[in-house]
């Protein structure tokens, strides 16, 4: 059998493939509609040089099976499609507890829309792999840059376009645009980054956080719950923690971000090791700055890790540790929080911790910046 | 008959087509451009659909992100939350956190669609991810393609962006995580670190700037750099063609396959549905990122387990992996989170770029190439490509590794020098094998071509022997051997592969088919010696 099919007109194949045929005669009856795609397609440069009917015989069961198969799946897509849109009217969604009709809304709306769009797909898919003529067509491919000549033409135009402005025998007009030229971009940029630009620096905004009594007009701050509730040594069993926050209006919130602080009650075995290791540490004075802010067993150090400011709050008890669950550091409870693992480069800073009636506040705010270490962070 | 001609003139339905395309054609003069579209050709290959699927997954994403920015509010004022989710009823939150809580139990249909973006982003980054190694291993960056590698890598870094901007703005406790993570990470910059994050967050952080800021990055800024580069790289795909794997009738300068209509339209549709209704199943049975779970944001809360979405992942495994060296200059430092999380990503965004500049210049090829490799041809690019995927594989898995050393039952440190260690040496041993099974795989197609195939058929021979009846794949040389050279094409290996197995008879229950029908043949050779001789001049 032919591998061009149909064809049956006067015009056979051109010799060099995706070449128009000479004198081609579109109005020439005998043509059939496929002679004129095939020479559509060779005067685009594009030879078709198989094509064939996937069932070459009309009508046997196999294509009527295939044909069937198609129609099926646009059927069920089209009811899925409809059965989604009646679901997503009628069906319950508001959110109870329990197992209830709205649990299954989502992935009822799911499966209606996402099947449809599948069998949809797959439908128009197995008419293309199935139905559709079996083809192969080459398509001629130019390498290479453009023909010389038209390269030269182009560039000539170009630097006419140069010379047309005079701009090379025109210094003055040369320099005059320099100005404009470096201050429109000057003018455009500045308040494009300029409005953004914002000084580390103002108001201490690194270096300072809740815990400075100017923010609780100069009294020294109460370690207050999340709820605002101070907090009395006895409310914290030895061996245990709770996170704590300024007791300054919004102190718990976001706006102090870098205030969350932790309370831990040592057991007096740790904290005798503390102790020690201060002492210890103040004597070599290596790292400082060396806070002495223990009050009796309790102890308290930031939250912000020292490596990349998640809250490192996952308290080992048994080994005395506390990790970061970003990027694992930890830290050493019994020892100014220093590192002893992973990333982080810094021991958490320790704030000095008072007793004012009973209640547990801040001698001051931290003596170092909390968080993560930046270029000029003071040392 | 004249009555009707002169009274008025009737529509004629069947002409009204034609009419029409005139119509169009006398004023916009398309005809010939129009069927230069219909014609093209489109050459055929699983492996050319991949970047298909993030085309189709970033118009899901425009289609599904237009919908939620309609109830989406970006604010970082505090609200007390009084919506249908009970259990987070009276809790102090964003308004940005309220909303994304409203489009999911609130809004009909509005989890569906959440989730199939957020799914529809993953999908997206991982076709990218598939596409570059397909781009990479058959040396389709090559020139002249060059240009498009490069927008392609640019591609994966704003799809990076946008994603991470996009799940930084729920306001969630797993978000607001991130982004004080990203925070550290600009911090982190030398000299300009703090004025680069104060202006960003427009002051301390998370301040109430950022997640405006975000939601233009992420609705407006990003989306709209991803439509231009999208647009030209498809641009110029069809401007230089599709390249095409070697193969019968297949040369450097044509491109062989099916014209783009109805062939390959037919078939890109029925893909794009496809594509679009897995992402549509996903989403609607498939739950992902339950931000009513992790509650709002709160500076001191965070649990174990925290993981960013997978393209995040090897950030974050280089992050843990790093030592920490925090390096004092004078008065200054230089944090250890620097090189993990701003010069890592700087070089993997340099380096790939330049990448078919470096191997052109290496192997002196000037060429032009529209025939690609297949990957154990070129084992030194291979194996180089082996080697960078271990080397981002040991970073994802690093990126997991709590969670990897909980559900193992593993000391989490051990796994992190594990990552260590393994970072500095599965590359180079990654690198070694790959290079050897490429070659190995030469070999064994040189083989095949020289002997052929391997029947199954084995002999005893008279004196006793055994050997394999091998059936050669062309007629002998001189010597007894197969005269075929190696064309860069698929060698056969089975026998069933060169026709020796007839084609099953189709039918489940029963045939549809007769037994021993042929089918039409498949390939056939393009042009027959009469037909030239009557072809008119």
């Amino acid at each position: 059998m032919s591998t061009v099919a149909p064809s049956g007109s006067g015009h056979g194949y051109s010799p060099a493939s995706g070449t128009p045929t000479p004198d081609f005669d579109t109005e020439d009856p005998s043509n059939t509609r496929f002679d004129l795609v095939r020479e559509g397609a060779r005067r685009d440069g594009v030879e078709i040089v198989h094509y064939a009917p996937r069932f070459p015989v009309r009508g046997t069961k196999l294509e009527k099976r295939v044909e069937r198969g198609i129609a099926l799946m646009f059927t069920l897509s089209g009811l899925l499609a409809v059965g989604s849109a009646v679901a997503f009217i009628w069906w319950p969604q508001r959110y109870e507890q329990g197992p209830v009709a709205s649990k299954l809304y989502t992935p009822l709306l799911g499966l209606g829309l996402g099947g449809a769009l599948l069998l949809f797909g797959l439908a128009v898919a197995a008419w293309a792999k199935k139905l559709l003529p079996e083809e192969i067509a080459v398509q001629e491919r130019h390498l290479g840059p453009s023909p010389r000549d038209e390269q030269q033409l182009t560039g000539a135009a170009i630097l006419n376009m140069v010379d047309e402005t005079g701009i090379k025998r025109r210094p003055l007009l040369k320099a005059a645009l320099l100005l404009p030229a470096g201050g429109l971009g000057l003018a455009a940029g500045v308040p494009l980054v300029g409005a953004l630009i914002k000084d580390p620096n103002a108001n201490h905004i690194l270096t300072t956080t809740g815990w400075n009594p100017q923010n609780n007009g100069g009294k020294m701050v109460q370690l207050v719950r999340d709820d605002g509730t101070p907090i009395r040594p006895e409310d914290v069993s030895v061996g245990g923690q709770i996170t704590v926050f300024p007791g300054i209006p919004g102190g718990a919130t976001n706006a102090y971000a870098d205030s969350p602080t932790l309370l831990i009650h040592l057991r007096e075995e740790d904290a005798e090791v503390l102790r020690a290791n201060i002492a210890a540490a103040k004597k070599t004075n290596s790292e400082p700055p060396v806070v002495e802010g223990m009050w009796q067993n309790f102890v308290a150090y930031s939250k912000i890790c020292s490596h990349a400011g998640c809250p490192a709050s996952l308290y080992e008890q048994q080994t005395n540790r506390l990790l970061c669950p970003c990027h694992q550091s930890q830290f050493a409870i019994t020892n100014q929080a220093k590192p002893i693992f992973g990333p982080a480069h810094r021991k958490l800073p320790m704030l000095p911790l008072q007793l004012e009636d009973g209640i547990l506040v801040a001698g001051s705010d931290y003596l170092e910046p909390v968080g993560p270490t930046y270029w000029e962070r003071p040392k | 008959m004249s009555a009707t001609n002169t009274k008025r003139r009737r529509l004629d339905i069947s002409k009204l087509p034609e009419k029409t395309a005139e119509e169009v054609d006398d004023r916009l003069q398309v005809a010939s451009p129009l069927r230069r579209i219909f014609n093209k050709v489109f050459p055929d290959h699983w492996s050319f659909l991949l970047g298909e699927i993030a085309l189709y997954s970033f118009i899901v994403l425009l289609i599904t992100g237009t919908f939620m920015a309609l109830f989406f509010d970006p604010s970082a004022s505090e609200v007390r939350y009084n919506g249908s989710y009970t259990p987070l009823r009276g809790i102090a939150m964003s308004r940005a956190y309220e909303t994304s809580l409203n489009l999911s139990f609130d809004v009909r249909g509005g989890l569906v669609l959440r989730q199939m973006h957020h799914w529809a982003a993953l999908l997206f980054m991982a076709a990218i991810v598939v596409h570059m190694f397909r781009v990479f291993f058959t040396g389709a960056f090559r020139k002249p393609r060059e240009l498009n590698w490069i927008i392609g890598v640019s591609l994966f870094w704003l799809g990076f962006t946008e994603g991470f901007a996009g799940y930084s703005l729920p306001d969630d406790a797993l978000s607001g995580t991130g982004l004080r993570i990203a925070s550290a990470i600009m911090l982190s910059i030398p000299v300009i670190g703090s004025w680069v994050t104060t202006s960003l967050f427009g002051g301390e952080f998370p301040g109430t700037e950022i997640l405006p800021r975000l939601y233009i990055l992420h609705v407006l800024l990003v989306p709209a750099l991803l439509v231009v580069l999208i647009t030209v790289h498809m641009g110029l795909l069809v401007k230089q063609k599709h390249t095409q794997f070697p193969g019968p009738g297949k040369t450097n300068h044509n491109v062989v396959g099916v014209r783009m209509f109805p062939g390959f339209a037919f078939k890109a549709t029925g893909f794009f549905m496809i594509v679009f209704g897995v992402i549509a199943l996903m989403g609607g049975l498939i739950r992902i990122n339950p931000i009513w779970l992790f509650g709002p944001y709160k500076a001191a809360v965070v649990s174990a387990g925290s993981q960013p979405d997978w393209y995040v992942m090897f950030l974050d495994g280089s992050t843990r992996l790093m030592p920490a060296w925090d390096i004092p200059i004078g008065p200054y430092t230089i944090p250890a989170l620097f090189w993990p999380t701003v010069v890592l990503p700087g070089l993997l965004t340099m380096l790939p770029m330049f990448y078919p500049f470096i191997e052109a210049r290496l192997r002196r090829d000037k060429l032009h190439h529209h025939l690609l490799q297949r990957p154990r041809d070129v084992p030194s690019r291979t194996a180089l490509g082996a080697m960078a995927i271990s080397f981002y594989l040991v970073l994802t898995i690093s990126g997991g590794n709590d969670v990897v050393a909980e559900k193992l039952d593993i000391s989490l440190n051990a796994m992190t020098w594990a990552g260590r260690i393994g970072v500095l040496f599965v590359p180079p041993i990654a690198y070694y094998f790959t290079y050897r099974i490429c070659l190995g795989l030469q070999q064994h197609d040189r083989e095949v071509l020289v002997h052929g195939v391997e029947t199954g058929i084995i002999r005893r021979l008279p004196d006793g022997r055994f050997i394999e009846i091998h059936q050669p794949l062309a007629p002998s040389g001189g010597n007894g051997h197969g005269a075929l050279e190696y064309q860069g094409a698929p060698v056969p290996k089975k026998m069933n592969k060169i026709g020796a197995v007839a084609p099953a008879i189709r039918g489940f229950f029963r045939p549809v088919e007769q037994p021993g029908q042929q089918l039409p043949p498949v390939i056939v050779p393009p042009t027959t010696p009469p037909e030239l001789e009557d072809a008119p001049h």
